[in-house]
């Protein structure tokens, strides 16, 4: 019996940690493209910042596949599997044979479809390599034009900012951090960052980009040009599929997956950034790029590749982030729609709460320069706790357990493990 | 307003070098004496809230309080001391009756230290009660005149009896005057050392029934709480005619302590005075209190024993002979230094009798008439320690009651502040944020940890005196010896001086 | 394992517990007044009392068996201690980007006020012989044993 996992990220690491509670003895091989031991994704924009270095981003330790007894074969590429023969394919020319498989595979950026997107100086920032290439280009008085201001886009830019850069962030939103802010949340962003210096050209987008020698010139559908000594393409993830494409292994926009993670094929399973799963709260199959949720999916398909049951509930979105010092979490639903309501409140100065409420339940928050104990929140959406006449209560700054009802804040005392989502 | 002529009576000190400015001191005191100003980042007393309780001494982590009298001098005066004169300041500014709680601390006699114990020497060996057996169980309630034994069994049918392992019960509190966790405390307490305590005229909380073999239901002037399932809870019944800390007045239990759990356990509306009338307006006489005797021995089918408390007064011996002869199975006397949760400070200043002499004339009077088996005595009014209760007994008591060394063991500081109703060791108190200071777990074992600190050392004292039982020290007076006393005063402790 | 169980009918909201827990997180574990007078900043408390009269109560860390802020870490710095089953971080690691701070349900995850830039938590005073919050609660509101307190 022998466990293959392609990739070497969060659910990689969670599938591993999960198989070895239950089977110290069968191997386990893990196969990526990049040649590093398990490092945390998200630190890399506090590489580029110069926050972090190499050395401090391990997501485990050294010894970690030593102590797990986990053969790699980093820097080799899976090309594709042969679901019948359950062998994996690898850019070598070889071939790995396996019992049970686990895809990991990731996201990779979405290139959106830009004249001059393919040129030199243009960058993503998704893994390592693309942090360690910026961190090169990125010199003091350079300018940069990210195109994207979501997670990825503003963070790059605060990286890039921190390292004496010039720039200008583009989005087609009219907002920034469209996918977990609402417009108000993300004025109070937009603001603090302006203050830092950062340029944003909302509502628009990049239409065309021409190379003069390594400098560029952004053309936006606005009209306006931007010049740029380099570029970040940001625009979005997307997962990372093509070893599994043109087998018979079902996928939508990422690999469909059962609650106990299961692709539709026997013994092969998917988690993480390239696999969908039921999203409690929108109720519908989708990809949930975090961190958290691919560490738990990975766990979750560990244990069944075990031959342990185990079952994953679904998930919903959750982020927690900063920049230059303001912090802000924000989860689930962030606008209200037709089936439910929101309630705000601005107690402090660049200080920002909401909730929103569906049938009495929490489905959604955004707490910004309020982060402290938001986890409270987030474990009443997970419960799906009637929260209707806690309204006013979670939306002050000083968020406690004193504000939940005296049973559930007893349970709480407790200590009772949350089922978590 | 005019100018308030009332200093503080302590003073707090802090240590700066100490003080961490956790503010400990500023939660913990409900008098609010210790203040914290965020503005100025500074820690300020106010002296003249300060009760003197030492909460905040004791909860300082650093130890950086201390609380000393309060220096201010008045003029020398052996006859208008500053207590004196204070006192009418503070009544010549509120007009009112002058409340104080606990026991009286004048400095009367105290007989106890006048009343030295014997020990064996040479002559009778003295026992190691490590090795040896030494019985200190006691039974209250009346003994019958005589013992009929056929074929080594008892065929007398005996009356009613309690069974104490240890001669020393809790005093009859309230609940109400102090609080639901000190009673539970005390109960618990009870039940571990073997012994009971007593439930004041506060009725008996529904939590309170599961200590019920070991509760003592009192009857007094209001009849708060009564009522069959009462009555039939506890062990024996108490009727209350009177308190040593206030002879020949009622009790009055303010409104605003009469919460919903105190008003369900008295039955008495939420918010209403609960106020005991001085006297029982069915009990004019000796004849009229054996009628309530009967009734409760009726309602409770002559299965527990009747106790009848009074407070000691003047003609103390000759009540307790009537109180036996009206059908009581236990006389309790409380003598005047007897403590309490709220009472005029004239009165606790002033009326009553010591126990020491009260229990010595009601001992000698009831065997005189030979009537003292028909009873049994209990005394209450400060007993501080074992060697009290050991004299106590060698004058003739059966058991004792204690009330403020038990709440000493909870905790109490002896403010005497019971009567505000902020105590802040969570006592004296119905302020729920107040009750919660004091864990019944903790003060259960605390209670019971100074019963059983006690057993061992009146173990110690009876090895002492070459006695194995305290039946054999019960009435004899032999055992004690009187110091700087008076003829008269030997004469009615019944004891001899020492030396004779 | 054990857990450090609350009695909230207990609490009297002095708040030792925050203080003395400060205190031997501190450069002078075993001095209050030195570790609150000399140390450059007092350490956050790991555990936090919360009080609305009468009601109070402490709360710390609960070291989940499924510990939701280990799976979230994003640098790996939250990790169990394979002896005790204590949920520890890293400060080394930590980024301070408050992912489990928006994911334990309880609230016991806090920023590190000194430094502002890691969490903070109930480290369950593995370097002692019992918790300092457990050990300095007057009223035993706090107990450390198996399974369940008593509301």
């Amino acid at each position: 019996m022998r466990y293959v996992i392609i990739g070497n990220s969060a659910a990689a690491v969670g599938a591993v940690e999960s198989i070895r509670k239950y089977d110290t003895r069968n191997p386990i091989l893990m196969i990526s493209d990049e040649p590093y031991h398990t490092y945390s994704r998200p630190l890399i924009s506090y590489y580029l910042a110069g926050s972090k270095e190499e050395a401090g981003m391990l997501y485990r330790p050294k010894n970690f596949y030593q102590v797990n007894g986990v053969e790699t074969l980093f820097g080799t590429k899976a090309l594709t599997v042969d679901t019948a023969r359950k062998e994996v394919y690898l850019d070598n020319g070889e071939k790995v044979s396996f019992d049970r498989l686990l895809v990991a595979t990731g996201g990779k950026p979405f290139i959106p479809p830009i004249e001059g997107a393919a040129g030199e100086n243009i960058y993503s920032f998704i893994k390592l390599d693309d942090a360690k290439k910026l961190k090169e280009i990125a010199q003091p008085g350079k300018k940069a034009v990210v195109v994207g201001g979501g997670l990825i886009g503003l963070k790059v830019a605060e990286g890039l900012l921190k390292r004496g850069v010039k720039v200008s962030v583009v989005d087609l939103a009219p907002q920034v951090l469209s996918s977990i802010l609402d417009s108000a949340g993300a004025q109070v962003v937009q603001k603090h960052l302006e203050k830092q210096g950062m340029e944003f050209h909302l509502g628009t987008t990049a239409k065309t980009i021409q190379s003069f020698g390594p400098r560029k010139i952004v053309g936006l559908a606005s009209g306006m040009e931007l010049t740029a000594d380099f570029m970040v393409l940001a625009v979005g993830v997307v997962p990372n599929i093509e070893i599994v494409e043109g087998t018979d292994i079902k996928v939508n926009r990422g690999i469909i997956t059962d609650d106990h993670m299961r692709t539709s094929v026997a013994d092969i399973y998917a988690a993480g950034d390239v696999a969908e799963n039921y999203d409690v709260l929108l109720q519908q199959q989708r990809v949930i790029p975090i961190l958290p949720n691919a560490y738990e999916q990975g766990q979750v398909a560990g244990a069944n590749m075990a031959g342990r049951e185990a079952v994953y509930p679904g998930g919903f979105a959750k982020n927690a982030i900063s920049f230059f010092g303001l912090s802000l979490v924000t989860a689930g639903l962030v606008k209200a729609t037709e089936d439910s309501e929101e309630y705000v409140a601005q107690p402090g100065e660049n200080q920002y709460l909401k909730i929103v409420i569906r049938d009495g339940r929490l489905v959604g928050f955004i707490r910004i320069n309020a982060v402290d104990r938001a986890g409270i929140l987030t474990g009443l959406m997970v419960q799906q706790l009637d929260v209707s006449r806690l309204i006013s209560r979670l939306l002050t700054p000083e968020l406690g357990l004193i504000d939940l009802p005296d049973d559930i804040r007893r349970s709480r005392l407790q200590g009772g493990a949350v089922q978590w989502r | 307003m005019s100018l308030s002529m009332i200093t503080p009576e302590f003073l707090i000190e802090r240590n700066l070098e100490r003080c961490i400015k956790c503010q400990v001191c500023v939660r913990q005191c409900a008098n609010e004496a210790h203040r914290y100003d965020a503005e100025t980042d500074t820690l300020s007393c106010d002296d003249l809230a300060c009760v003197g309780c030492h909460r905040c001494v004791t909860l300082c982590p650093t130890k950086a309080l201390t609380i000393r009298k309060f220096p201010l001098e008045f003029r020398t005066n052996a006859n208008w001391t500053p207590d004196a004169i204070k006192a009418i300041y503070k009544q010549a500014e509120t007009g009112g009756i002058l409340l104080t709680g606990m026991g009286n601390d004048k400095p009367y006699p105290i007989y106890w230290d006048h009343l030295l114990l014997n020990a064996s020497q040479v002559t009778n060996p003295s026992i190691d009660p490590l090795r040896e057996p030494m019985e200190v169980k006691t039974f209250l309630g009346r003994k019958p005149e005589a013992l009929e034994i056929k074929d080594g069994k008892l065929k007398t049918k005996l009356p009613p009896q309690l069974e104490l392992d240890v001669p020393v019960m809790f005093s009859a509190m309230s609940f109400g005057s102090i609080s639901l966790n000190a009673v539970k405390s005390l109960a618990a307490a009870a039940r571990e050392a073997g012994t009971f305590f007593n439930t004041g005229e506060g009725g008996l909380h529904q939590d309170l029934y599961e200590y019920g073999e070991n509760a003592i239901v009192q009857v007094a002037s209001g009849r708060f709480g009564v009522h069959y399932e009462y009555l039939n809870a506890g062990a024996a019944i108490e009727i209350k005619i009177g308190q040593g800390a206030k002879p020949g007045i009622g009790g009055h239990l303010p409104g605003e302590k009469v919460g919903k759990e105190v008003s369900e356990t008295r039955m008495i509306p939420e918010g209403s005075d609960a106020l005991s009338p001085a006297p029982h307006h069915d009990i004019y006489s000796i004849e009229d209190l054996r009628q309530l005797i009967y009734s409760l021995k009726e309602a409770t089918r002559y299965e527990k024993p009747v106790a009848v408390k009074i407070a000691a007064v003047h003609n103390v011996a000759a009540i307790a002979s009537g109180i036996a002869r009206a059908g009581a199975d236990i006389i309790t006397i409380d003598g005047f230094r007897g403590g309490t949760g709220a009472t005029p400070l004239c009165t606790r200043d002033n009326v009553g009798i010591p126990i020491e002499l009260a229990l010595a004339a009601v001992d000698s009077r009831l065997r005189s008439e030979s009537i003292r088996h028909q009873v049994s005595l209990v005394i209450a009014g400060s007993v501080r320690n074992s060697a009290d209760v050991m004299k106590a007994i060698a004058l003739g008591a059966d058991a004792v009651y204690i009330g403020s060394a038990a709440l000493l063991a909870l905790g109490c500081h002896m403010c005497q502040k019971c009567y505000t109703g902020k105590c802040n060791w969570g006592i004296a108190t119905q302020d729920p944020n107040l009750v919660k200071r004091l864990n019944p777990e903790i003060g259960a074992r605390r209670a019971a940890n100074l019963l059983r600190a006690w057993k061992h050392e009146i173990k110690e004292m009876l090895g002492g005196m070459g006695i194995n039982a305290l039946e054999s020290l019960r009435g004899n007076r032999l055992m004690l010896r009187g110091v700087g006393l008076t003829e008269k005063e030997l004469e009615i402790l019944g004891v001899k001086a020492a030396g004779e | 394992m054990k857990r450090i169980y609350a009695q909230e009918k207990y609490c009297i909201g002095c708040r030792l517990c925050e203080i003395y827990c400060a205190a031997v997180h501190s450069e002078y574990p075993d001095d209050l007044v030195k570790a609150f007078k000399k140390a450059a900043m007092v350490p956050t408390p790991r555990v936090k009392v919360e009080e609305e009269r009468p009601l109070s109560f402490a709360l710390q860390c609960r070291h989940c068996e499924e510990p939701h802020c280990l799976k979230a870490c994003i640098t790996g710095a939250m990790y169990r201690d394979e002896e005790t089953g204590a949920i520890l971080n890293d400060k080394e690691r930590c980024v301070g980007c408050w992912t489990c701070i928006l994911v334990c349900p309880y609230g016991a995850i806090f920023k590190d006020e000194i430094t502002g830039k890691v969490v903070t938590k109930c480290d369950f005073c593995l370097h002692m012989g019992q918790p300092a919050c457990v050990e300095h609660c007057p009223n035993g509101a706090l107990q450390l044993k198996e399974e369940g307190g008593d509301e």
